[in-house]
């Protein structure tokens, strides 16, 4: 295609030449034609003109009473939330901001669009694609050339003592900072994801045997009494020292733990070996399952008292409290873990909710080294 | 072509005089860009409206990058403890992580702060739609075909990364929906055969949540990332460049020519203008539309959800695919291999896959190996844009899901019947997708050379003297002896409506809203004799030679 580019005009044509002329010059020199060019208003001063004129300016002139009014309102309009019951003119200040940055930005973006819309020529240019066409024959063969004997200049092909020391040096550059930065990053799994922080502990609570106490999230400790038939509660491991992921019993991720009280006349169908987790230990009337789902962790929250079904909001894994927890439907595949229960006589004579030991199977989801 | 009003020329010598003469010659004479400078003011653009998703995208993103370095002002990406005392009395009193207290802080202590965090929120949303438009919009007209296998490739990595770093920047207020989100990530990496648990150890500095992982997430969010995107974004750019837009098929284009306006400044105006109505439209969100009202939420605690959880909405299709894909969970030799792997590390793996490898099947199967400059309408490509239709089918399926307990609250339908009807859409859709999508291809393409043959309904119907009524058709172009089109199909939408036929003066065009615009009597001469000489000039075109 470049062998239609005109020759470059010389200099003293150049100059002879008008400035649009030497810009469609220019333009050509570098495969760059322009097919068609006109004014959008070819005679000056025609209302038409002055209008089109007229409503880009417009358009300017709104951005920028807009960006006043911006600074305005930022400095003005009471900002400060206010408990509901007092003023709310708080309320507008977003919505003000925004729409008044909103005003000035697109009248700015609209007003260049019309400018050029408008105003500047119409054109149609038309440009050569150089890039189009595949390297010519006679520059693959020279840069090949380049290539192979640079290569060969270095040696590489012979001396393979070289090329395998030297791979071992950049296999090894490689390395180190891998190494380096996973390797900080590195942390045992170990048998962290099997144990919770209802393992109980005798040097910490030697009153009830080392059991762990059950509480509230303000540490109030469970008691039979606080449930009514049918209804459920969130309740923690009472161990104010740090697990090993640095939280306490509370604010642990593997601790949550929902204690239901089923209704009169409600029997569960327990799983093997683990009859006896509820409170009593025959007939159960007080159950306690891991909250965190056995899909993917969230809390599975929602008790539906009617159908004695939890439901985990996030993938709408479905556990069948009446059948110790295990998943009706939706993705998950594991009953929740069920925490043995015991009771304890407090200080102040009540009956208090205890783990008799640990979850048997590891809380929350699955992964690999869980049988 | 007529020129602009211009004076004369008299400049004679080489020696600058006016103020910015000098200082083009103190640049000229250092790194002398006479020549470059010009190449680029006059590199030319082709419009079309599909071309703005792109540019919307590329201006999303700077548009986050500009508002997140305002957010990094305030934000405090620590997991200490503290006991909220701002402004907002709701959560007075409550101890929170920092990086949510400064979250607060950042839309109720700090004047415009909402504005702009919500800003930042919704162009992240904008800039992943308008990838994934923009990416339809390349796939549908065969825009990735060769050359350009590479930059399709570099916009899938694009994508993929972004829907990483959207899931890291609103994972960063540490809110209770955007932990409920991590922790959800922390079950998906321990799904990860073998090296899962280890995976997520090292990501989480130990057992979820730990404390380092906001502070991770923000470099990462803040710095890492969004310099591999922008790395990524100027080479997909300077392809862009080197290989020049791809444009639709037209009179006088070609394969081996782009055509449209120039940069300078024409095409300049445009592009800037339309960042700003992109950056207004994103304001005007912000301020007016809410977006992830985090003090709502109040802060992650590991015992409680909100029903109605939903990520962001490019995420929603893994989410879907995770509502949907049955409880199959393999345990071998005492290992399990959870369900979860499948849909959030298997599917989006092979969903990937597909689509880095389409333009090289595509080339493989159709045998196809030479260059495309020019695009494909959608109907051309029948094969094709079904497949799109199926992907999107696919997406759509899975996407809904994600949001089925929403759907299934608010229409009243049951959960599970939501959850059964998605995995049975999933699979039926698709391939429902294709074929209709096949047929309407086919129907568009039928009706194009029906119109070529026969030409436009006039919507005259004609009696003939035997009696018989046909319908008056306006030919396209020069007729054979049977009344027969002759003009072939050149890949160009065909006119089907006698409004889309003949071009009118834009001289002629009726100016003015409430009123015409009138000339003055000598102007209107002036026009007239104007227009007079335009209409005898035969009509230019641009004559190419090879």
């Amino acid at each position: 295609m470049s062998e239609r580019s005109e020759e470059t005009p010389t200099l003293d044509e150049l100059r002879e030449m008008t400035p649009e002329e030497q810009m469609i010059a220019g333009a050509a020199t570098d495969g760059v034609y322009v097919v068609h060019r006109r004014d959008r208003f070819p005679i000056p001063g025609t209302n038409a003109e002055k209008r089109a004129e007229r409503a880009v300016a417009l358009c300017f002139v709104i951005a920028a009473l807009a960006g006043v009014g911006f600074v305005v309102a930022f400095v003005a309009i009471p900002y400060q939330w206010h408990l509901p019951g007092t003023p709310q003119n708080f309320r507008f200040y977003t919505p003000a901001l925004g729409g008044l940055l909103a005003i000035m930005l697109i009248f700015m973006g609209v007003g260049l669009v019309l400018w050029a819309k408008l105003l500047m020529p119409e054109e149609e240019v038309v440009q050569d694609r150089h890039e189009h066409a595949a390297s010519s024959e006679e520059d693959i063969l020279m840069t090949e050339a380049t290539l192979s004997v640079g290569l060969a200049d270095t040696g590489l092909p012979r001396r393979s003592l070289i090329l395998r020391s030297l791979g071992l040096a950049g296999g090894a550059i490689a390395t180190v900072p891998l190494v380096a930065l996973v390797g900080g990053m590195l942390k045992k799994p170990g048998k962290q994801l099997f144990h919770t922080l209802y393992a109980p502990d005798a040097a910490t609570f030697p009153d009830t045997n080392g059991m762990v106490p059950l509480v509230y999230s303000d540490w109030r400790r469970v008691s039979p009494d606080d449930l009514l038939p049918g209804s459920i509660a969130t309740v923690f491991p009472g161990v104010r020292a740090l697990g090993p992921d640095g939280k306490d019993g509370v604010h642990s991720a593997s601790s949550p733990t929902l204690l239901i009280r089923l209704r009169p006349g409600q029997v569960v169908k327990p799983r093997k070996g683990q009859a006896d987790f509820g409170w009593p230990a025959e007939n159960p009337e007080f159950l306690a399952f891991s909250k965190i789902c056995t899909h993917a962790g969230c809390p599975a929250s929602l008790y539906e008292q009617q159908t004695t079904r939890l439901l985990c909001p996030c993938h709408q894994s479905q556990f069948e409290v009446l059948d110790d927890a295990k998943p009706v439907f939706g993705p998950a595949t594991r009953s929740l873990p069920k925490l043995p229960l015991g009771v304890d006589i407090g200080s102040d004579g009540r009956q208090y909710f205890h783990a008799r030991s640990d979850y048997k199977e590891a809380i929350g989801p699955a992964f690999w080294e869980r049988p | 072509m007529t020129s602009t009003p211009t004076a004369p020329l008299t400049r004679r010598d080489t020696k600058p005089r006016t103020p910015q003469g000098k200082a083009a010659k103190w640049f000229d004479d250092r790194l002398v860009l006479a020549r470059p400078l010009r190449v680029q003011l006059n590199k030319v653009f082709p419009d079309h409206w599909s071309f703005m998703m792109g540019e919307i995208a590329l201006y999303s993103f700077i548009i986050l990058l500009l508002t997140g370095t305002y957010l990094t002002f305030f934000f405090d990406p620590s997991m200490a403890d503290v006991v909220y005392h701002g402004r907002y009395v709701p959560m007075q009193g409550v101890t929170m992580s920092r990086a949510y207290a400064s979250t607060l802080n950042i839309s109720f202590d700090v004047r415009g702060g909402l504005v702009i965090r919500q800003i930042h929120h919704w162009s992240a949303l904008m800039f992943l739609a308008a990838m994934l438009v923009h990416m339809f919009r390349v796939f549908f007209t065969g825009a990735f075909r060769k050359p350009r296998e590479l930059n399709w490739l570099i916009g899938l990595g694009i994508i993929g990364l972004s829907i990483i770093e959207g899931f890291a920047g609103y994972s960063l207020p540490d809110d209770l929906l955007s932990g409920t989100g991590l922790r959800i990530a922390d079950a998906i990496m321990l799904s990860i055969p073998i090296i899962g648990t280890w995976t997520s150890f090292l990501i989480f500095g130990g057992q979820f949540p730990g404390d380092v992982i906001i502070g991770r997430f923000y470099i990462a969010h803040v710095l890492l990332i969004p310099a591999i995107l922008a790395a990524l974004i100027g080479v997909h750019l300077a392809l862009l460049v080197r290989q020049k837009h791809t444009e639709f098929p037209s009179a006088g284009r070609t394969e081996k020519t782009v055509s449209g306006e120039r940069i300078f400044p024409t095409y300049a105006a445009k592009a800037g203008g339309f960042f700003f109505i992109v950056f207004g439209v994103t304001a005007a969100l912000g301020g007016l539309a809410q977006i992830n009202p985090v003090c709502l939420f109040g802060p992650y605690n590991p015992a409680q959800v909100s029903s109605g959880s939903q990520p962001d909405w490019y995420m929603m299709f893994l989410d879907g695919s995770t509502r949907l894909f049955p409880s199959w969970e393999i345990r071998l030799w005492g290992h399990t291999l959870p369900p979860l792997f499948w849909p959030t590390v298997v599917l989006p793996g092979i969903m990937f896959t597909l689509a880095a490898v389409y333009p090289f099947l595509e080339a493989k199967l159709t045998k196809d190996n030479a260059k495309h400059n020019l695009l494909q309408r959608p109907r051309d490509a029948p094969v094709r844009t079904s497949l799109g239709a199926m992907a999107i089918a696919f997406y759509l399926v899975l996407f809904l899901s994600g949001a089925n307990d929403l759907i299934a609250k608010n229409f009243d339908i049951s959960l599970n019947a939501m959850t059964w009807g998605g995995r049975i859409l999933l699979l039926v859709l698709p391939p429902l997708a294709y074929l209709v999508t096949y047929r309407v291809c086919l129907g568009l393409a039928r009706h194009d050379r029906e119109v070529l043959e026969h030409g436009v309904e006039t919507g005259i119907i004609k009696l003939l003297p035997n009696g018989e009524f046909i319908e008056v058709h306006q030919p396209l172009g020069p007729v054979d002896e049977h009344g027969h089109g002759t003009l072939a199909y050149a890949g160009t939408p065909v006119p089907k409506r006698m409004g889309q036929l003949g071009a009118m003066s834009p001289l002629r065009h009726v100016r003015g809203f409430f009123y015409p615009v009138k000339e003055k009597p000598e102007i209107q001469a002036l026009l007239d004799q104007l227009e007079a000489g335009e209409s005898e000039a035969e009509v230019e075109t641009p004559q190419l030679t090879d």
